[in-house]
């Protein structure tokens, strides 16, 4: 049976965690996450599962690596300066195919910036904030219930791409408290174990090798250097880093449209407002308020890879209106893929796009 | 501006009673105005710059959480290359310091600038809600180290790391708590007039996070070192050469003045982990020599 509570989506996220089988847990207290790591530490001690506290987001970040390579499924939850500090270990999850979850309930930056307030600056750096070319699986939650059930997708996406996949809230949605149904069980992807006479990082048909794991007997070479499918490092072979390179973002790509996920509301719309996270509250409010067809809503719950097709769910579209708690960092995603004009609505300082001012851009019931 | 007010300004918003807030007040009591000081991410760069304002009338810069020494190393290097004598301080909290600041202190300590590192230890990570750190003693009931039925709170001892940055060759190390503020502004004042990187560590007991009345702070910052949980003392090049003697007490004297060691008391007495944590104290007081023997002939103290 499920169950009816009033619940914080930081509680939701760690709830949703502990229902997908997470049994390992790294991190470090950061304002607004930190909610996160302290019902980890209550709960998963209960559930034979681990809790660390590392020393810092870094260590968070490598020892959550670490647990993965034994079979664990594991996550950090962290903010802003911490989300930075944990780079140079995402790009290393990313060349090694390590699955693990990253939780940013984002904040207002750069720097220490508004440790309290709510933005959605970290959009582009979860994408591309470590160096290399690479692709990664990022999640936008606009609800309790999203922190929960977006959170147990992300586990069942890192195990079946071997990726690290990002659940990028925000601080409203991290700290704000709604109704939400906590389901009987959830569902459960496994990781793809790798079968016998197959080298590590052989890949298969979707270009995701199985997962070999430590102490499974498959003599497992994890690098961060450019490696064959043995695992050996082979950093000056320019064809096997290309290889290697288009594989790690392929496996991805090319699942874009099986594994995307928004809501398309009002098809027919000619005015079309695209959200990911709590400006999808203020639109909502708008659609509800004006009662118009004309005014349609792609809401993603997939930012990353971007959803480019569910541009042509909107096919009398004539203007895009995108809110944002950056200066733009989806919309020039948005724009770049379609001819129709996309309006910014960017908004920083931590406060939430008013439906009224939404409303106005609209034209209807003015 | 008020007159009685000193170079560590009135008007912060630190809780009551806080001890944070003494120690930023004792630091620039000691250092004087021509000190420039480097502040990492805690309570006190939080309560002591309240939008728009600052509590600090010396040049003061924020770093990040884990890197004021770091800052500080730079600002030091420039400074002596332009032959300026302003001193260098550094302030963080015992999360930044113990934990996530450990790299960059090594570093800086290891370099050998000419800076004085000052710890507020507090003993958990106080501005973020009260999170276990490396300095957390043990059984503490933290938000992260949560004492119940499957935890007695934190689980592993306070990490030693005065001698860990004097065994970095450093010159001056010292240990001091706010429940003795002259000793705090002495040990400053000799750890800024001494060449090379120093470190003073400062026993910071904070009511808000170890649930005590704000009224108590500097009585369970003396209970400390009373039961020989906190010791006071100096090393010069590695060796100490004062320690702060105290007739001791039992550990529970200190123990149950505290929320964040109800668990040892409540429901029932667990005397297995007290009995556990006099050890630490009985240890300390052997490796120190912090026992006052007051009916034997004194031992020869050091001058």
């Amino acid at each position: 049976m499920s169950t009816i509570q009033f619940m914080q989506g930081n509680i939701a996220c760690a709830e949703g965690a502990l229902a997908a089988g997470c049994n390992f847990f790294g991190g470090y207290p950061i304002t607004p996450s930190t909610e996160v790591a302290e019902h980890m530490a209550v709960k998963l001690p209960k559930q034979n599962g681990t809790f660390i506290q590392m020393e810092d987001e870094i260590a968070s970040m490598a020892s959550i690596i670490g647990a993965s390579w034994t079979g664990a499924r594991a996550m950090t939850a962290t903010s802003g300066p911490g989300f930075s500090l944990m780079m140079e270990n995402i790009g290393y999850a990313v060349m090694t195919e390590t699955p693990c979850v990253i939780v940013n309930i984002q904040r207002g930056g750069p720097s220490t910036g508004q440790p309290t307030m709510a933005a959605a600056g970290d959009m582009m750096q979860c994408r591309f904030g470590s160096h290399g070319d690479y692709s990664i699986i990022a999640l936008c939650p606009s609800s309790v219930q999203e922190m929960y059930e977006l959170t147990v997708k992300a586990f069942n996406l890192a195990d079946r791409f071997r990726v690290p996949v990002f659940l990028m809230a925000d601080e409203i949605i991290g700290h704000m408290r709604e109704r939400i149904i906590i389901p009987d069980k959830v569902e459960h992807t496994a990781r793809r174990p790798l079968e016998s006479g197959v080298l590590p990082f052989h890949p298969e048909k979707d270009l995701v090798p199985g997962f070999p794991g430590f102490g499974k007997g498959f003599g497992v070479h994890v690098t961060g250097l450019t490696h064959d499918e043995r695992g050996y490092p082979c950093a000056t072979n320019p064809k096997l880093h290309e290889q290697l390179v288009m594989r790690l973002c392929n496996k991805i790509e090319n699942a874009r449209k099986e594994i995307a996920d928004y809501v398309v509301t009002n098809p027919e719309a000619e005015t079309v407002f695209v959200t990911y996270g709590v400006p999808a509250r203020s639109v909502e409010q708008v659609l509800h308020d004006t009662g118009s067809k004309n005014i349609g809503h792609l809401r993603l719950k997939m930012v990353w890879p971007f959803p480019e097709h569910a541009i042509a769910e909107f096919p009398n579209a004539t203007r895009f209106i995108i809110p944002e708690l950056n200066l733009g960092q989806i919309a020039r995603e948005f724009d770049r893929h379609t001819r129709v004009p996309v309006i910014q609505v960017p908004k920083l300082g931590g406060d939430l796009h008013l439906p009224a001012e939404l409303k106005k851009l609209t034209g209807v019931g003015i | 501006m008020a007159e009685t007010c000193e170079l560590f300004d009135c008007g912060h918003r630190a809780c009551g009673g806080c001890g944070a807030a003494l120690v930023s007040r004792l630091i620039l009591k000691a250092t004087g105005k021509d000190v420039i000081v480097v502040s990492a991410t805690g309570c006190m760069e939080v309560f002591s710059t309240p939008y728009p304002e600052t509590a600090w009338k010396v040049p003061w810069i924020h770093s990040l959480f884990e890197n004021n020494s770091a800052v500080a190393s730079g600002i030091e290097a420039a400074l002596k290359k332009q032959g300026r004598k302003e001193k260098v301080v550094a302030i963080g909290g015992d999360g930044s310091t113990f934990d996530i600041g450990m790299l960059c202190l090594s570093g800086a300590f290891e370099r050998g600038h000419d800076f004085t590192y000052i710890c507020y230890d507090n003993e958990a990570y106080m501005n973020t809600g009260i999170q276990r750190s490396g300095a957390t003693p043990y059984d503490a009931s933290t938000t992260t180290s949560p004492a119940g039925k499957c935890s007695i709170g934190n689980s592993r001892p306070k990490k030693d790391l005065p001698q860990i940055l004097a065994a970095h060759g450093a010159p001056y190390v010292a240990t001091a708590s706010i429940a003795y503020p002259s000793d705090v502004v002495k040990k400053i004042e000799k750890a800024i007039n001494t060449p090379g990187p120093c470190y003073v560590q400062i026993h910071a007991p904070c009511c808000t996070g170890w649930g005590f009345e704000g009224e108590k702070t500097l009585a369970i910052g003396k209970l400390a070192i009373e039961t020989g949980l906190w010791v006071n003392y100096e090393m010069e090049d590695g060796v100490v050469t004062r320690v702060k003697k105290v007739v001791r007490k039992p550990v529970e004297t200190y123990l149950k003045e505290q929320k964040r060691f109800r668990h040892l008391f409540k429901p029932k007495v667990n005397a297995e982990e007290i009995a556990k944590i006099q050890a630490i104290a009985d240890k300390n007081a052997e490796k120190y020599g912090t026992d006052l023997k007051l009916k034997s002939k004194p031992d020869p103290v050091v001058p």
